[in-house]
This record gives structure tokens, sequence and C-alpha cells, in this order.
């Protein structure tokens, strides 16, 4: 049991990992058919893991219903919308199920119209979110914070035509803020991503990082 | 006998055409050292041919034809008026200053001389190609070269990176060699240090902990982190008897996170206490999942927020969202876009590499602490070698910065 749970699971990772890397330096053609066929493996396990994935959307809602806890409501809409929009894959604009997926039809109509709408919607009350969360952070606090509200001060100005009438000096200090110090901390992040992305690979590629296995010491 | 006005016009023409001609001719000659070879660093299929650069004006066009027999019949393969350069082209011919003096052309396919139809170059067959130049005179044909197209073994203009990625395992590897034999100083980071305060407080409240992965897929590194630090969060609510819930985007990272949270439930002796309905899939939609763990914060009110992974725009709108509900918010990404956001809402925030380095953290194994400090290290080298490489530069010294590109 500690076989199949443990050891191999390790080899597969181990086995894997070591030839995804190879395969990175070799650009010989059997190589890239190689990576094809791991690509192909990927949608096919991605593909059956979203019957998991919709059996437990499904099932978590049927209990928020069954139970009648709050907003079970909600739950309800999530079935019904489910229902709907199935019968209309389904009837895929009197194409019927095996024909490719149309362009025109009900499904593409509710898609366009209930859940573009509804994303864009979500998306806009970030604009809200932004300036609440901007309104506690630039309260000039500390030396730290006062330094954040100076240059928020500047950026915002200068990417906007008021800051140039109010300063040829404005945009040029922006660009400067967004191509110097921002474009620095930015390096600095990524090579630390990078560093700590090599470093978590080799550590999981050698066994010496298991608690994605659920285990290791704590 | 003196031949009149005329007759000297006429002369002169004569002697001017025929020296035009002459040096375009003479111009066109690069097209007598042609080479051609089999394309470096490439899947195969494919043949490069060069030849020296000309002067401007002398052609109009170059030809490249290919047959599969030294005597033809040669079919053209492609044809140009601009030509590139080799020194355009540091992945094959590195960054010699002669390759300014070649032009290049790579072939993958040649005519078949029916129709449109075009036939593409075989591996281990060899081929026989011809370089004309079109001039002002007419085509200047260059003599035959030869090559087999074959696929290539390894990419040579990768070489920097197998040694950096060679030289930075080495490094982790011998830290984590020194960290068997003796302890090794790891700075502190706050918001892991947090993490037991945020379950502890959720246990004394009755309420339960929040992990929220990221918009990725598990063939990213950092949902991997993600998933590691779900590990060693299940142990400890499994420790603590607090309920934990686990909100996904996708499906195989929720089916990798079920697996992990019953492994650490199994592992701390209390299977029974684990509900595979606590990892559930939220949405598989960006805004949709932003709406669904957004609610499950006001309606369920978890007194701990842990968002891992890498997040796009709806960081701010679960942060913010999770902020006003009071509960502790622990946050780490690697996307640095979302940091400003998470830094601002989350009461702690993991940035970029501490996302990775969290697992090993917790875990206080000395096998995987070894691991941060050859990090570290590793960072530090890099760092000297940016020093180094930008006073070189500043100098007009490119040899580092071309040492270093990614090709």
């Amino acid at each position: 049991m500690l076989f199949l749970t443990r050891t191999l699971p390790f080899l597969f990772c181990f086995a894997f990992g070591v030839t995804g890397w190879a395969i990175y330096y070799i650009p010989h053609g059997w190589a890239q058919a190689v990576e094809r066929e791991f690509a192909l493996w990927l949608r096919l396990v991605y593909a059956f893991s979203y019957f998991l994935g919709l059996f437990s959307l499904l099932s978590l809602h049927w209990s928020k219903i069954r139970q009648r806890q709050a907003g079970w409501a909600y739950s309800l809409v999530v079935y019904i919308s489910f229902g709907v929009m199935f019968l209309f894959v389904v009837y895929n604009d009197g194409s019927g199920p095996f024909a490719p997926q149309e362009t025109t039809g009900p499904y593409q109509w509710v898609f366009t119209s209930v859940h573009v709408a509804s994303s864009a919607t979500m998306f806009s009350m970030l604009a809200f979110f932004i300036s609440s969360a901007a309104y506690r952070t630039f309260r000039a606090r500390t030396p730290e914070a006062a330094i954040l509200l100076a240059s928020a001060i500047v950026v915002m100005l200068g990417r906007v035509p008021i800051g140039a009438y109010i300063s040829d000096v404005i945009p040029e200090a922006m660009q400067w803020l967004m191509s110097v110090p921002n474009m620095a901390a930015k390096r600095g992040i990524l090579l630390g991503v990078s560093l700590g992305a090599i470093a978590t690979s080799l550590r999981i590629i050698f066994g010496i990082e298991r608690s994605y296995l659920g285990g290791g010491g704590d | 006998m003196w031949a009149g006005r005329d007759d000297l016009s006429k002369i002169a023409s004569w002697i001017a055409v025929t020296g035009i001609v002459f040096s375009v001719a003479a111009g066109a000659r690069g097209v007598d050292d042609v080479e051609a070879f089999d394309t470096p660093n490439d899947a195969g299929g494919s043949l490069t041919v060069t030849w020296p650069r000309a002067d401007p004006g002398v052609a109009t066009s170059y030809r490249v034809y290919v047959a599969t027999a030294a005597e033809g019949p040669f079919q053209l393969a492609t044809e140009t008026a601009t030509p590139g350069l080799k020194s355009a082209e540091p992945a094959l011919f590195g960054y010699a200053e002669e390759n300014e003096g070649f032009h290049v052309l790579h072939i993958s396919g040649y005519d078949t001389g029916e129709g449109d139809e075009r036939t593409s170059l075989q591996d281990d067959t060899q081929y026989f190609v011809r370089l004309g130049a079109q001039t002002a005179s007419g085509e200047v044909l260059g003599p035959v070269a030869s090559a087999v197209a074959g696929g290539n073994w390894f990419n040579s203009a990768k070489w920097n990176n197998v040694i950096l990625a060679v030289g930075l395992s080495v490094v982790i590897l011998f830290y984590i060699s020194i960290a068997r034999r003796k302890e090794l100083f790891i700075r502190r980071i706050a918001g892991l240090e947090a993490l037991d305060e945020a379950l502890g407080r959720a246990t004394e409240m009755g309420k339960s902990a929040l992990f929220i992965h990221g918009l990725k897929g598990m063939d990213q590194i950092s949902t991997i982190a993600a998933v590691n630090i779900l590990g060693r969060v299940a142990r400890r609510t499994a420790r603590f008897d607090t309920d934990l819930r686990v909100a996904n985007v996708d499906p195989v990272v929720m089916s990798v996170s079920q697996e992990v949270i019953k492994e650490a439930y199994l592992q701390e002796g209390r299977p029974d206490a684990y509900r595979p309905d606590s990892v559930f899939m939220a949405a598989t939609e960006q805004f949709s999942y932003a709406a669904a763990v957004e609610g499950i914060m006001v309606r369920e009110r978890p007194a701990a927020h842990i968002m891992m992974g890498y997040f796009y725009a709806e960081s701010l709108l679960l942060a913010e969202t999770g902020s006003t509900t009071g509960a502790i918010q622990i946050a780490g990404t690697d996307a640095y876009t979302q940091l400003p956001f998470f830094v601002t809402t989350c009461d702690y925030t993991l940035m970029g590499e501490e996302l990775y380095a969290a697992s090993a953290y917790l875990s206080k194994e000395p096998k995987l602490l070894g691991s941060l400090k050859g990090q570290d290290v590793g960072k530090a080298l890099i760092i000297g070698l940016l020093l180094v490489g930008t006073a070189l530069a500043s100098f007009g010294v490119d040899y580092l910065t071309h040492l270093f590109a990614a090709l």
C-alpha cells in the first residue's frame, strides 16, 4: 500500500520531472513528439477531471438545498442554470449534440447576455474596491506610507492629461518611477520567484518535498 | 582613324555599361561562396544557406533552389529581396563580429514544379542547393552545395541555461547536505509565523478556516507550492480540530487537494475528521469564482482566509471582501502585479519566493530548510553576476551580457 501511495507517485514525479527538464533542451522531433504526447494526456486528464468538478459543484449545492442552509435559493439557481445551459448545449441551435458547437442560438445568447455581462459587472466593481483599498493604504501614518502616497499621486497625475497641464515634470517623474524603482522591484521579485521555482522543483523531483502527497514532517 | 564625337560617345557608353555589368557580376560573386548545412538547434526538416554579404543594390533578390540530385532538376525553395544576416541570429551563430558579413536563409521545403504544391525537406536525405542572385544583367548562379537535414539532440543555444540550472542545483543540494549536519539560520517569515495564530483563532471562535486556491492549474509551480502549504495547514487543522474549507477553480487542483488533506488527516490520526465535501469546486470561471468565494466569506464568516497561488484581477475582490468580514487574512502569490492588492488588504502577505519557501519553512525539516539556504546563496551569486555584468556593460564590454542572454 505504501508503494502505491508513496513510492509510485514519487517515481512518476521523478521520471516525468527529469523528462520534462530534458525535453526543454532537446529540439529533436522525437522529443517534441513526446512533449506533444504529454500535453495530449494532460488534456485527457483535464477532460475527465471536469466530471469530478461538476460532481463536486452539484453535490455541494444539493446539500445546501437539502439542509435549507442560508442562501439555499442561490443553490437552486445553480441547478436551474445548469439544466437550462445543458439543454441549450445539447440542442446546439438545432444541430444536435454531436455537431460542432454553433456560434449562434440560445446557448451563445445566454452566455453573452448573462455570463459575460455578469463577469463584466464583477470586474467593474474592482474600481470601487481599488478606491477603498487605496484610501486605507494612502494614509500617511509612517514615512514609508508617506513615500507611497507621494509616489501614487505622481503616478496618477502623470497618467492623465491634467498632470502635464500642471507641469511637464510630472509625466517625466511618473515615467522615471515606473521604469526605475518600480521595474527594479519587479525584477527583484521575479529573480526570487525564478530561484524559488527552481528550488521547489528540485525538492519535488528528488522527493525531498513530499507534502503534495499529504505527508512530510511537521 | 578618328571616329568622331558620336562614336566616342558610343564607346564611352559601352565602357560604362560593361563596367557596371562587370561590377554587378563581381558584386554578386558572393554566391560562389555559398554554404549549406543542417539548421542547428532545430527539430529537423530544415537547411540553412549562408553566403558573403553583397554590396547593397548589387542584387535585387536572391533565390535558393533545391534538388535531390546534383545534376538537378533544381526547384525554387525560397526567394527574398532582403535576406537576413547571421548576426541577427545569435542563437544559431553566436556573437562573432564576422557574422555581420554573411547573409543567411533557412529552407524547409521547395516547389514541386506542379502548380502551387510544395514538398517539405525530409530528415536524413541529401539535398543539393544552388543560390541565385538576381542582378541587372540576369541571374548569377553559384555552385552546387549539399547538406543533409536532421533533428538535433541538444540546443546549443541553451548551454548557459544548463550550466546555470546545474550550478544552482548543485548549490541547493550542497546546502541540503550541510543542513543534515548543522542547524542553519533561516530568517523569520511573519506571514507563516501568523499561520498558527490564524488557525488558533479559528479554533477558539469555533469557525472554519477558508483556503483559497489561485486560478492556475496543477501544471504551475505556484499551484504546487500552494498545495504544499495546504498539506501543512491541513495537518494543523486536523490537530486543532478546526473545520477547513478549500475553494477551487480547477478540478485537477481540487482532486489533488482532496487527497492531500485526506492524507494529512490520516497522518495526524484523525481520518474521521476529514470531510471530502470540504474541498469543493466553487466555479471554473474567474469572476464566477470570485463571486462564489465572496459569498462564502460573507455568509459563513470564516475566521481565517488563506489565499495561496497565482491570482489575477480577482485578488482584490477576494481580499477586500475578506477584510470587511474581520477575518485574519494571509495571502501568498508570485504574481507581482497582484502583490500590492494583497499587501493593502491582508494582514500578512508572502511575496514571490516566500510562497515557495512556505512549505519548507513550516515543516522545519533540515533538508527542506537547507534548500532555502541554497536558494538564498544562489540568489546572492546571481546578484553578484548582475552587478559585475552591469559594470562591464557600462564600459561597453558585452561578454557577460551575451553569456547570460536567453536565446
